[in-house]
Parts: structure tokens; sequence; C-alpha cells
């Protein structure tokens, strides 16, 4: 009696094990399903190279690149922002801070990862982009601009905590070795250990950026939701993922404008799933 | 360059970059604070939209988000915690296990957007459950899943190698050791992890966009199979979709959402940190 | 009366052999120690008594271990364990009260009845020689009380499911010499009505406590023989040196 008790526990938990497989395959199946039905009206390479995105136009005009440069452009103002920052931030908690400060900045961070992205976005609305506008003397602040710093801003908890982790666990000896012929400190960091924990913090970095792509709420409030192709930092932009957000509450179900939204879906699935798979490799190699 | 100018030099710069973090931080929940205090009143909190959510209080929003989060956590946590349980106590080192936990990291890192429209094609279109209480709460309950798991799994596994010996050396069954020392020792980092993902799921709003929220609800939903309004989207709605939304209402919504999500990640924190000065081993 | 009988007992952990060709038998109410420098494979063979070498991956084992003459590979692993009951080297009480400690193992095996589990407790602490210091505070946690009384506590708390051997791996390594005579004390009394298998890097405390000694070098059992042989005039020369301590 109890070896089947033992039996049935033992077959339920190895169930809800597999459940996240489970899940993966299923999200990406169903994305599949409704996304790729797009590609009976448009070819794969018209999709995703097309110039104009007008999906409710006769007949829609489907073609992504707008939206991926998009996504691309404001990722990569995003990346060059936190990259440095994140990055020193994590050594300075990891390394210099004093025991007190070193506290403080780590709950400083966790409160920046709690807050919710639309409360963000709301406070970027009417703060950020507007200084943009005076700043930089646009029509208006709604750029990617505006978008690549408070994406900058909420990567940060992502990468200083993957990076000061990867920081962490190098061996001291690494580091008392570089002191004992005589470095500095910053000389033992920055020769030494950021090399030793490169691994881990390119992990953060890839982490982080994967984090900027996948976001919504805010860069839809932020970007100004133009789904033009972008020629600098500073026009309104539309994100891969703010299309999806922000049409698909007038798309009809079972319309091709649906299924272009699902093809979205499918590309950014991809994307976060290779970012995903990367990190996870470079997280693992380290010895 | 003499070395330690160098260092000095970029320890400051280091130090600025954090103080700036810090500063932002500040600035954010300062604003918030500052100009959504004033709009807490017991009627804001009370009360329905009115005058086209230009007036009244955010009410339905509020219990909106309480039955989503719970309705998230009724699925999240059993399977969740299941799921932790046999990554921690019975999976075997090989790739079945790697392929698990490689998909947790995935689930994590998908865009919560594409969360809407998994739930958008599964639970809305392909269940028939409609735009629904239900098809959201199933949809954050995925979403969360991943959290759940890792969080239980390390409290889980944090418990000592010698306890679960220890019992199994005097006849108990692996069943009865998880389920009289392991688990119960494991409490409260599953709490905190839970509790931690209870905040997320409230403060989410792209995967409820399209599986459960509704633009302008008066009366309260009386099902799981109604739709629902909820603080994120009431708060995206009155910032972008409403003109002429009274500043003190957008900057309360925001204040309350916060705060609801700061005050579960505090009380995350402090079981975290009790459950530290108590701990016995 | 043979408890114990194995033969040609071989253990491998993935491709590391740690036992080889082990025969020998156990006899009912004796102390056997087990003897040998660390690495010889000593505790493997303790552990494979109660098949709490089960819990490592990768291992691998050939020949028969039987218990009464059944061998323990088919028999239910929680009965085996409940009639062979381990004491641990680190005094390592669960973080639960002293009452609770003892009374887990009975509790795991059905016995609810609140009397009979009391009554069973002191029995358990009074055979470890624990009961009249800790009588008065049941409740308190385990932990609070000294390594010596913990390692007692385990000692009842294995003796509360009543097993029929048990088997003591290095227990008095974590311990003070005082503590070490109470503990040696308590495994002399329990001879009457348990068999006892003692591992111990200690040589002088086998030939005080053991009846037989067995002596194990590289995974191999040289010789099993009456104590005062073994430390008299042991067959093998190599049992010799490392009686005498030139090496190990």
């Amino acid at each position: 009696m109890r070896k089947l008790r033992e039996f049935i526990i033992e077959k339920l938990v190895l169930l809800c094990g597999l459940a996240s497989i489970f899940f993966v395959v299923l999200i990406f199946l169903f994305l599949l399903r409704e996304g790729f039905a797009v590609f009976t009206t448009i070819s794969p390479s018209a999709f995703l190279a097309g110039k104009s995105w007008y999906p409710i136009s006769e007949p829609p005009l489907l073609g992504i690149l707008p939206l991926i440069l998009g996504s691309l452009v404001v990722t990569l103002g995003a990346a060059l922002i936190s990259i440095p920052i994140g990055v020193g931030c994590a050594i300075y908690i990891a390394e210099i801070a004093p025991k007190r400060l070193k506290e403080i900045l780590k709950a400083g961070i966790e409160l920046l990862a709690a807050i919710p992205s639309v409360v963000l976005g709301f406070i970027g609305m009417v703060t950020l982009v507007p200084l943009v506008k005076t700043v930089f003397h646009l029509p208006t602040g709604l750029t990617a601009l505006s978008g690549s710093i408070m994406l900058a801003f909420m990567a940060m908890p992502t990468i200083v905590s993957i990076a000061e982790d990867a920081l962490y666990s190098i061996p001291k000896t690494y580091k008392e070795g570089a002191l004992a012929m005589g470095a500095t400190h910053w000389q033992a960091i920055w020769r030494v250990m950021l090399r030793a924990a490169s691994s881990g913090i390119l992990a953060a970095i890839m982490l982080g950026i994967g984090r900027v792509i996948g976001e919504t709420m805010a860069v839809m409030m932020i970007t100004g939701n133009a789904a033009v192709l972008p020629h600098s930092l500073f026009v309104p932009v539309r994100t891969l993922t703010a299309t999806i957000a922000a049409e698909m509450g007038e798309a009809v179900i079972g319309s091709e404008h649906y299924f272009a939204l699902f093809a979205i879906g499918i590309v950014l699935f991809v994307i976060s799933f290779a970012i995903n798979v990367t990190a996870d490799l470079f997280l693992h190699k380290r010895q | 360059m003499n070395p330690y100018r160098t260092q000095r030099i970029a320890f400051t710069l280091l130090f600025m970059a954090n103080a700036l973090i810090l500063l932002l931080v500040g600035f954010v929940v300062a604003v918030i604070v500052q100009k959504g205090l004033p709009a807490i009143t017991w009627q804001f909190l009370s009360d329905i939209p009115r005058q086209g959510m230009r007036a009244g209080g955010i009410f339905p929003a509020i219990v909106g988000t309480l039955y989503l989060v719970a309705g998230a956590i009724v699925f999240a946590l059993p399977l969740g915690l299941l799921a932790a349980i046999y990554l921690s106590e019975y999976a075997k080192d090989n790739l079945l296990t790697r392929l698990i936990k490689l998909s947790i990291v995935n689930l994590a890192g998908v865009p919560s957007v594409v969360y809407g429209l998994f739930g958008l094609a599964l639970f809305v279109v392909f269940f028939k459950f409609g735009v629904s209480i239900l098809s959201g709460s199933l949809t954050l309950g995925i979403m969360i899943l991943p959290l759940i798991i890792t969080a239980s799994r390390e409290a889980l596994e944090s418990v000592p190698q010698s306890f679960r010996e220890v019992s199994l050396s005097l006849g108990a069954s692996k069943w009865q050791t998880i389920q009289h020392i392991v688990l119960p020792n494991a409490i409260p980092g599953i709490l905190t992890g839970t509790i931690l993902g209870l905040g997320r799921a409230a403060g989410e709003t792209a995967p409820i966009l399209f599986t459960v929220a509704a633009f302008y609800l008066p009366q309260l939903p009386g099902s799981i199979f109604d739709q629902a309004m909820a603080l994120p989207y009431h708060l995206y709605v009155i910032s972008t979709q409403v003109p002429n939304v009274d500043e003190k209402i957008r900057y309360g919504t925001a204040f309350v959402l916060l705060a609801l999500v700061l005050f579960m990640n505090l009380i995350a924190i402090i079981i975290r940190y009790k459950f530290r000065m108590k701990k016995k081993w | 009366m043979v408890i114990f009988t194995i033969d040609g007992l071989d253990i491998r952990f993935g491709s590391a052999r740690v036992l080889r060709g082990v025969s020998m038998e156990v006899f009912a109410h004796e102390i056997l120690t087990v003897i040998g420098p660390s690495g010889s494979g000593k505790t493997t063979f303790l552990r494979m008594l109660n098949r709490m070498n089960d819990l490592q991956p990768n291992f691998r084992m050939s020949g028969t271990v039987a218990l009464e003459g059944k061998d323990i590979r088919k028999m239910d692993v929680e009965v085996l364990r409940r009639k062979v009951g381990t004491v641990f080297a680190l005094p390592l009480p669960l973080p639960l009260s002293i009452f609770d400690n003892v009374a887990y193992g009975p509790r795991m095996h059905g016995l609810r009845n609140r009397n009979k589990l009391s009554t069973r407790v002191e029995e358990s602490l009074q055979a470890a020689y624990l009961w009249d210091e800790v009588k008065d505070r049941l409740h308190e946690s385990a932990f609070k009380l000294s390594g010596g009384q913990q390692q007692r506590l385990c000692i009842a708390r294995t003796l509360a499911v009543e097993p029929e051997v048990i088997l003591f791996d290095e227990p008095c390594s974590g311990l003070d010499p005082i503590s070490t005579a109470k503990v040696e004390d308590a495994m002399i009394k329990l001879k009457q009505r348990y068999t006892l298998i003692l591992v111990t890097n200690n040589v002088k405390q086998a030939a005080r406590v053991g009846d037989r000694t067995a002596f194990f070098l590289d995974g191999e059992m040289i010789e099993i023989d009456k104590t005062d042989k073994i430390f008299t005039a042991p067959r093998d020369g190599r049992t010799d040196d490392y009686i005498r301590g030139r090496f190990g």
C-alpha cells in the first residue's frame, strides 16, 4: 500500500517537472499555429524584410522591418547605456563598496526590479519624455532615445545581479595572486577578475538585452509608436513588442492582421529563446 | 599615469554610477509618493470610476487585480512546488533534468506580451474560456511558474542533506522524509518565492491585455468567466487612452499599484530575514 | 546464531572499485569492530548493511548480503533499515524537540498512540543512558544538548524503532574523552539486546569494546577474529603493522 503511494507520488512530481518542457513547447506550437497562417498570403522574406507596416490597409502591408529596426535601435541604445553602467555597478558592489553601502545598493537595485513596467512607463511619460524634448530641441520627446534610456534603467537589476554573482564566484586566489604581485586593487579587478568572470558577465549582458527586447509597456508609452523605418535615435519608433500590444485589441480574430501579430510573436519567441539558451551556456561554461 | 591615481578615478566613477542608479530609483518612488499620496482617500479606493474614468475611484481595478493574482497562485503554486520537489529530491543528473532546467530558464525569459498572445490563443480562443479572469489567471500563472519553481527549489535544496540521510536510515520512506522533514524546513523560502511571484503577477500588463482586461467595467466580476479591470491596465488606459484625466488620479493609481507590489515584496523580505535569524542549523 | 552473511561483496562507485571480495559472518549479540586506515572501504561496507549506499549515484554491487538468511536487496528497504539502524559520526539531531527526535522513527512506522509513543521514547532514552539528563525538558530543541548528549540522543532515536542490529560509524570522533567513555559504556550494555557493528579509526577503542575485530585495507578484508587474538597474535603482517601504528 505504501509502495503504491510512493510510486504514484514519484510519477506525479515527474509529471509536474515535465510541465515546464511541456509549456515551452506548447507556447511555441500555438504561436506557430496562429502565426504561420500569415505565410499563406505573404512570403517569410517579404514579411521580415518588408519596409511597410500598414496592416489595416487594403490589401494589408505586412513588412516588419520597421518594427525590427525599431526594436534594434532602442535595444542598441539601451545596451550602450546599460552595459558600462550596469557592469560598473556590479564591480563596485562586489568588490569596492563597504558592507553597509553594499546592502543599501543591493536593496535599491531590488527595489528597482520590483517596480512594475507600466509604472515606469508612466513616470517616463511624464518626466523623461518632456526632458528629452527640451534638452534635444525635438518636436516630440516620444523617441527611441527616451525608450533606450528607460530600458537601460530597467535592465540594471538583471545585469547587476548576474554580473555580481559572476564576480563573487571567482576563486579568491585570483585576486590575491594579483595583489601579491604588487597590483593595486583596481588593477587586480581590471586585469584579472573581469577576465576571469567574463563568461558570467557576458551572460549578464545577454540576459539584460533579452529583458530589453521583451519589454512592452514602458516602450509603448514612451517611444511614440510610429511604425516607420527609424533614421536616428531622435525619432518615434515602434518595437515588435509594442506592435503586438497596441494592435491586437483591434485585430479581428482570424484575420491576416491577427496572424501577422502572432508571426511577430514567433520572431520574439525565437529571439528570446536564442538569447536564453546562449546565456545559459555561458553561465554553465564557467569553471 | 600613477596606478593609484587611476584607481581613485575608476572607483569614483563607479561610485557615481551606483549613486546615479540609486538616486533615480529614489526619484521615481518619491515622485509617485509625493503626487500620488494626496489622491489616496477612502473614496478613491472604494468607489468605481466615474465620468469616463476622469473621477471617482479604482475599486474594481483593485478587486480585479486581487482576483487575478489569487487565481495565478492557485494554479502556479501546487504545480511549481511539485516540479521543484521533483528537481530537488528525485531528479537524476541526466539529459532530461538538463532539459527541464533549460525550459524553466526559457519560460522565465519569454517576453510578457508573448505570454499574452499565448493566453489568447490557448485559453481565450482554443479552450473557449473567452476574455475572462480564468484566462487571465492561467496566463499569469504560467508566467510566474519559473519564479515559483526556482525559489522553491532553492529552499528545498538548502535543507541539509544529513537530515534526509538520518530520516531514511530510520526506515522512513522518501516521501515521508520530504513530507515531514524537508518541506516543513523549506516553507519560509517557498513562501518568500510565492509572495514575490504574487507581486510580479500583480504588476504585469501585457499578459492580461487580451486575456482578461476590461476597459471599463463598473460592476465587479461575478464569476471566473467574467472580464475584469486590473490596476496595471487601468494605469495604462488612463495615462494613454483617456485624455484629460486628472493628474492626481493617474498618480494615485500608480501609487496604489506600486504600494501593493512593494508591500508584497517587503513581506517576502521580512519572512526571509526572520527565517534566517531563527534557523536552528 | 548468524545475523549477517556476506559473500563475495564487491562495490563500485562509477569506475572506482571500493570493496573487493569481502566474505564474512556477523554473530548475534556481539560487538564487531571494523578497523583500518581511511579509504580502506570500512564505511562503505557498513553502509551496505542497511543499503544506505543506494543513495549514492553510480553505486553498483555484486555478491550477496543476507540478513537472517534473506537477501537484503530483495527486502523492502524500509523494513531493512528499521531492523538495521545507524548512528553516524557526527551527532545529527533532527530540527525537532528531544521527544520528537526519538519519536520520529516510530511515528513514521505507524505508531500514533500518545501513550505508547511516550513509553517508547522513555525506554529508548533510558537504554541510551540519557533519560535522567533530559526527562524534564523533552520538549526543548535537541540542539540545546551538548555534543555527547546529542550523540546519545541519536542512539536513543535508533533504538526507538526496535532494531536488531545497530551500526556505529565512528560515533565518538567528534566527542571528548568523557562523552566517549559514556558512549562506549552504553554500547557494551546494549550488546545484551542488540548486535553492534562499530567502525572506528581508534584502534584502542576497538580493543576496549570489540568482541571480534575485522581489519580492512584497500577495499579488502584482511582478517577477522576474536579481538584479543587480533591484538596479540594477528595472522597477517599488515594487521600487525596497522595495530602497532606503523602506518595508517
